[in-house]
């Protein structure tokens, strides 16, 4: 865990024990395990966008596709009848291919991925609307699922805390991704197109494919969230299901420590920028704020969490430089030598 | 001589780990070309951020014009009448030549707006592209300009800040000798107008051409100055490494075998009616010359799967191969080291130990995940071996001196087991006697039956080094050289279109 992440965590639990200090129902194992839930949910698609800012690109998408491919599988289920695992293994390769098309479209045809993904933002949107006419999408009475309902939205005691499934599954995704983003090769490829995509090609990094694959990992892993999703809502009204989740997802990334520019962020901090959201979320349900400043709390914390960080980074800066000065007449010796 | 107008006083400056000077003195009269030299990382280039206002000294005194301050910043520098052409580019990608030179003074018209006032702009550019007989129009994207041109420009932009006192920081490093003698030239005629120069070369003779003074920098400590009279390349390399140097050249240890590698009437995007026609033998440095603009980047860009070949074919080994991207060059043993290091050759915030296993990384592999101790071992070999100078293998790259950053591009692909490599300026920014080490390891590599193209524009590279010479002139061919007929004057000859 870097300096950053220590100091996210930091103050992630400054702000829950502020919470919990003016409203003990924060720390009730119903309200704690809900808070995991939809952390688990979050964090999955927050995951995917790493991925395409670390190789400096956005997806803009996220939500849209969250709601078409949500729409998709409860019609597969519910009116086609498909057997549910066909259903879900037909929801993930979708979610592959849209993130194929938007890869294919940002290196091959040289559109700048902001553009791409505001397309797919507004096209997956109204496929999804016009597909169910407009109407909400859901579960029939008698239309039930045991394995699948348990597999994704249940949850298992443990030590009498009822853990949620999509948090495992979020644990599961998060060691994946580390280990492939700090600890493999595709993981330093990832970074390096991200930092200087020219420096990469001429090292013989095969830079689009690269891109594309952060694309297609996207897709996948928001194919995933959509599915948990619909599991958990049970009913889907395509208009507004899942609108503004890519900010969420950029949210938790910034905070994570990605850069904009790319070939920056961890997925421990992204995880971390994903737990601070979901705390904020309650905070505001919990202190009795009205809910229309959801997002204005939203805002304004990670507006003063980046400034908090900026203002660290720098701090570190001088000091480490005013140490160098010290520490001169000690490391001069062997440089020498 | 007059009275010295800017005195540097004990200046230290010092970052984490590493004294990049270490109470240094300088003063500059008016009129006088001092010459600043020394090995890569001695702190040539700090010193000179310190007088530019870039650096803040950790200790020092700057005197102007009889004031004495700790530190200068950028606008008081330039109030001082200091322009500096740094040593790593500045420039805006998405501006012309004219915008660039006079970027955040442009030319305006009156009026509320303040739109800019192009036409102005552009006359006022051209006197400044006379001056340095530049071969680009004001107008010219900069998004398509040489490495070389590039400088030009960054010598322009200082030119016109009318200064009193002009830091160059290896401004002939990408420059052919046409050039260099052009700038030789702009620097006579300052000197004639009163305004002091002082310029970082690794480029002996250029020293010998025109300074009044030459300043030797080792390891943060100036060990010496030589006067005019006293300047001879011997005598600045022993100042500046504190040995003599042997001659550049290192014959190989056998005759070189059949050729490895044939361009066959390649043709480029550059000059698309032109082809190029070469072979590289088993065990021979072949070397590249020619003016900027010839067209050698280019074919060793389209060699490597860089840039599309436009015609004709390479064969290796006498098969004929199809190179679409660098990694199928790289797949079949042909390794391009680029020249520009900050945009092409390296991560800049990564470290040495990542950029150095970069394009080898699947050798690293211990199941799929990367060995960071294998890694950084052998990296921590490679800065033995190249004398590369920072404090560790986890030092990021951005933070080493230019001649530094030179070696870890190298590093890059020593590491690795080539048939072909391609050399694009290999001693950019680099010091003598690291040249000299890079020169052996050419050699050594060759011995082993690698063959070398070699790009370079500084002459006493291509003749010393080089066992035959090709000459480019307009993206074709113009002639090769055998040893025996190695000169300056040969080389130039082709390198304008003429026959020898
Ligand atoms: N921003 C920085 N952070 C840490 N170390 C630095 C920084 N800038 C320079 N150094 C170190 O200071 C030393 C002097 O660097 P400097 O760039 O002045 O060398 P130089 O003489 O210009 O060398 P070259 O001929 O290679 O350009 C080097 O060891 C370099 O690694
Ligand atoms: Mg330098």
């Amino acid at each position: 865990m870097n300096k950053k992440d220590l100091s996210l965590l930091v103050l992630i639990l400054v702000v829950g024990a502020v919470v919990a200090l003016i409203n003990p129902r924060f720390l009730y194992v119903g309200n704690l395990s809900n808070t995991l839930n939809q952390v688990g949910m979050f964090g999955i698609f927050s995951i995917a966008e790493a991925f395409v800012i670390i190789i400096g690109g956005i997806e803009l998408s996220v939500g849209s596709v969250i709601a078409l491919l949500g729409v998709l599988f409860i019609d597969l289920i519910v009116n086609h009848d498909v057997n549910w695992m066909l259903a879900f293994a037909a929801i993930i390769a979708s979610g592959l291919v849209i993130g194929l098309v938007h890869g294919a479209l940002v290196t091959r045809m040289h559109i700048q991925p902001f553009v791409v993904t505001l397309c797919g933002l507004l096209i997956y949107r109204g496929a999804a609307r016009y597909y169910t006419e407009d109407a909400t999408a859901g579960f029939g009475f008698g239309a039930s699922f045991p394995t699948l309902e348990w597999l994704t939205a249940g949850r298992t005691d443990l030590l009498g805390f009822p853990v949620p499934h999509s948090l495992v599954a979020l644990i599961v995704v998060a060691a994946i991704a580390w280990v492939l983003l700090h600890r493999s090769v595709f993981g330093r490829y990832l970074y390096a197109v991200g930092k200087n995509e020219e420096a990469a090609r001429y090292s013989g990094i095969r830079s689009e494919r690269v891109m594309i694959s952060a694309y297609v990992i996207c897709g996948g892993l928001t194919a995933f969230a959509a599915i948990l999703f619909a599991m958990y809502t049970r009913s889907i009204s395509p208009a507004v299901h899942g609108s503004f989740y890519e900010l969420y997802a950029i949210a938790a990334a910034v905070l994570g420590g990605c850069s904009l520019r790319g070939g920056e962020g961890s997925i421990v901090g992204v995880v971390l920028g994903t737990v601070l959201l979901q705390v904020l979320q309650n905070l505001v349900n919990l202190l009795g704020i009205p809910s229309s400043l959801n997002f204005a709390v939203m805002g304004a914390v990670i507006l003063i969490g980046v400034l908090a960080d900026q203002y660290l980074v720098q701090r570190r800066l001088r000091v480490s430089a005013a140490k160098g000065r010290t520490q001169t007449s000690l490391a001069a010796a062997p440089l020498e030598g | 001589m007059t009275e010295p107008f800017l005195e540097l006083v004990d200046i230290s400056k010092s970052y984490p780990g590493v004294v990049a000077l270490d109470h240094v003195g300088l003063a500059v009269s008016p009129g006088e070309v001092i010459a600043l030299i020394g090995e890569n990382g001695a702190g040539k280039s700090t010193l000179m951020k310190v007088l530019g206002g870039v650096v803040e000294p950790s200790g020092g005194r700057i005197r102007v014009d009889g004031v004495e301050r700790s530190a200068l910043t950028v606008a008081e520098a330039i109030a001082a009448g200091i322009a500096f052409v740094h040593q790593e580019l500045n420039l805006f990608d998405n501006l012309d030549v004219a915008g660039n030179v006079f970027i955040g003074r442009e030319p305006v018209h009156g009026g509320p707006l303040r739109l800019i006032d192009r036409k102005a702009l552009y006359a006022k550019t051209q006197p400044l592209l006379d001056r340095l007989g530049a071969d680009f129009a004001p107008d010219a994207p900069l998004a398509g300009l040489s490495l070389a041109q590039r400088q030009l420009v960054e010598i322009m932009k200082a030119l016109s800040l009318d200064a009193r006192l002009v830091i160059m920081d290896e401004p002939t490093s990408s420059l052919t000798l046409s050039e260099t003698d052009r700038l030789m030239r702009v620097i006579a005629a300052l000197k004639a107008h009163g305004v002091s120069i002082i310029f970082i070369t690794h480029r002996l003779n250029e020293v010998m051409q025109c300074a009044d003074r030459a300043v030797v920098l080792r390891d943060g400590r100036m060990v010496g100055a030589l006067t005019r009279a006293e300047l001879s390349p011997a005598a600045m390399i022993r100042l500046m490494i504190g040995r003599d140097l042997k001659s550049l050249y290192v014959p190989p240890a056998a005759p070189p075998g059949e050729a490895v590698l044939d361009i066959v009437e390649a043709v480029t995007d550059t000059y698309p009616e032109r082809a190029v026609s070469l072979s590289v033998r088993r065990g021979e440095i072949l070397g590249l010359a020619g003016l900027v603009g010839s067209g050698r980047t280019e074919l060793a860009r389209a060699v490597f799967g860089v840039d599309p070949l436009r015609g004709g074919a390479i064969k290796l080994n006498g098969e004929a191969i199809r190179v679409t991207t660098p990694r199928a060059a790289i797949d079949h043993g042909i390794y391009l080291i680029p020249e520009d290091r900050k945009g092409c050759g390296l991560l800049l915030d990564v470290s040495i130990a990542e950029n150095i296993s970069l394009p080898d990384l699947s050798s690293y592999l211990r199941f799929f995940l990367v060995n960071t101790a294998q890694e950084t071992k052998n990296a921590r070999a490679q800065r033995e071996q190249l004398k590369i100078r920072a404090p560790d293998v986890s030092t990021t790259v951005g933070s080493l001196s230019g001649g530094n950053q030179q070696k870890v591009v190298l590093a890059k692909w020593l590491s690795m087991r080539p048939k072909v490599l391609i050399f694009d300026e290999p001693t950019r920014g680099v010091d003598v006697g690291a040249k000299q080490e890079i020169y052996e390891m050419l050699r050594r590599l060759t011995d082993t039956g690698v063959a070398i193209l070699m790009i370079s524009s500084d002459m006493e590279e291509v003749i010393g080094v080089s066992d035959r010479i090709a000459v480019m002139h307009e993206g074709a061919i113009s002639g090769f050289l055998d040893r025996s007929q190695f000169s300056e004057h040969n080389v130039l000859q082709l390198a304008v279109g003429h026959a020898v």
